[in-house]
């Protein structure tokens, strides 16, 4: 297979998970929907390193996988507070800090 | 062979995407996407990124989503209401125009490259021992930073989601009511930490009733002039003999609690 389909199926991923972000409200979609994005991302970094015979785009791939995983405790956590206070779970009533 | 595989792979890969967007329910959209993350490390080993695919699936499909799972079943996966029509029709339609714009980006590149297979094959491309290599010489300061992430990650996520709870208006009565009975004025203070109650407790016991210390001027306003019922009567004139100013005051039920009530008041 030639490298340009990879790099065509995570274009698809990452406009699939764009649009999540922005038609989604529950939060905890958005943030499987971030997922989405940040594969994609991992997904062309492990094809350009395939491209070009270095692992320095694997090494990439790697920390954007330790970003994302800090990203989902930390929203998460958020999640689970937002709960606990009895507030909507939803992305569009949650504008307190808007402005 | 190899394009069964990544035509399987990518097409499981798409759908897992299209259901984590498209599925109503939480946690359906949960699985979706595990379902989504284990065809992408099929991708990831086509590519010849076997340390990456292990990763992905070990840490994402494995950890991270049941992380998800886990709060999936806290806050209760509800249907969500419909989104608001703007971004409803908005939303893809600017996917659409990102789609063209990064197909184009990406395929009318100048890269001869992506025509190809890639780069020719080196034994040992993608491995752990290679990448542990990399990550330890040339990548050192990136993976120390990760590790210094993850940590300021799993504190803030402890800081997050921890319990605190404010007082309810009853629980708020309940203090008042409490700070406003009469109770010895070292409760709650170093000396009785450092074990003056024990000595005091025993007085009581020789007399049977509590005995409060007046020791400087600030302490005698915290008693105010309680509805005192009965008993105070009890020896006031051989407390003053042991302790330097004693006054008997009514036993109160509650003077026990009275540090943890502190505390929490406090937190608040």
């Amino acid at each position: 297979m030639s490298l340009g389909w990879y790099l065509c199926v995570s274009v698809l991923i990452f406009s699939i998970g764009a649009a999540g972000v922005l038609v989604r409200r529950n939060p905890l979609v958005v943030l499987l929907c971030l997922e989405l994005m940040l594969n994609a991302a991992n997904l062309a970094l492990v094809t350009f390193s395939r491209l070009w015979g270095g692992e320095s785009g694997q090494i990439f791939a790697l920390i954007v996988m330790v970003v994302a995983a800090c990203e989902v405790t930390v929203g998460l956590g958020m999640l689970v507070a937002i709960s606990r206070r009895n507030l909507p779970v939803d992305v569009d009533q949650l504008h307190e800090l808007n402005g | 062979m190899s394009a069964v595989l990544f035509f399987i792979a990518a097409i499981a890969a798409i759908v897992g995407a299209i259901g984590v967007v498209a599925l109503r329910n939480p946690l359906y959209a949960v699985l979706a996407l595990v379902c989504h993350l284990i065809s992408l490390a099929a991708l990831f080993l086509l590519l010849r990124a076997e340390f990456v695919a292990a990763a992905q699936v070990v840490v994402y499909a494995g950890a991270v989503m049941v992380l998800y799972v886990f709060v999936v079943a806290y806050v209760g996966g509800g249907d969500e209401i419909a989104a608001g029509s703007a971004l409803r029709i908005l939303g893809p339609i600017f996917a659409l125009a990102l789609a063209i714009e990064l197909f184009i980006a990406m395929l009318g590149s100048a890269l001869k490259g992506i025509s190809g297979k890639g780069a020719p094959y080196v034994p040992g491309f993608g491995t752990p021992e290679q990448i542990g290599k990399d990550f330890l010489t040339v990548y050192l300061f990136p993976f120390e930073v990760a590790s210094l992430l993850l940590l300021v990650a799993a504190i803030g996520a402890v800081v997050l989601a921890r319990r605190r709870r404010g007082l309810d208006e009853e629980d708020v009565d309940e203090i008042a009511r409490l700070l406003a009975a009469p109770r010895p004025s070292y409760t709650g203070t170093i000396a009785e930490g450092v074990g003056v109650r024990k000595v005091l407790d025993l007085i009581e016991e020789a007399h049977g009733g509590a005995i409060e210390i007046v020791g400087g001027g600030a302490a005698s306003e915290a008693v105010p002039a309680a509805p005192t019922p009965s008993s105070t009567s009890t020896s006031t004139s051989t407390a003053t003999a042991q302790a330097p100013v004693a006054t008997a005051i009514p036993e109160d039920p509650a003077e026990h609690e009275e540090p943890d009530e502190h505390e929490e008041d406090e937190e608040k």
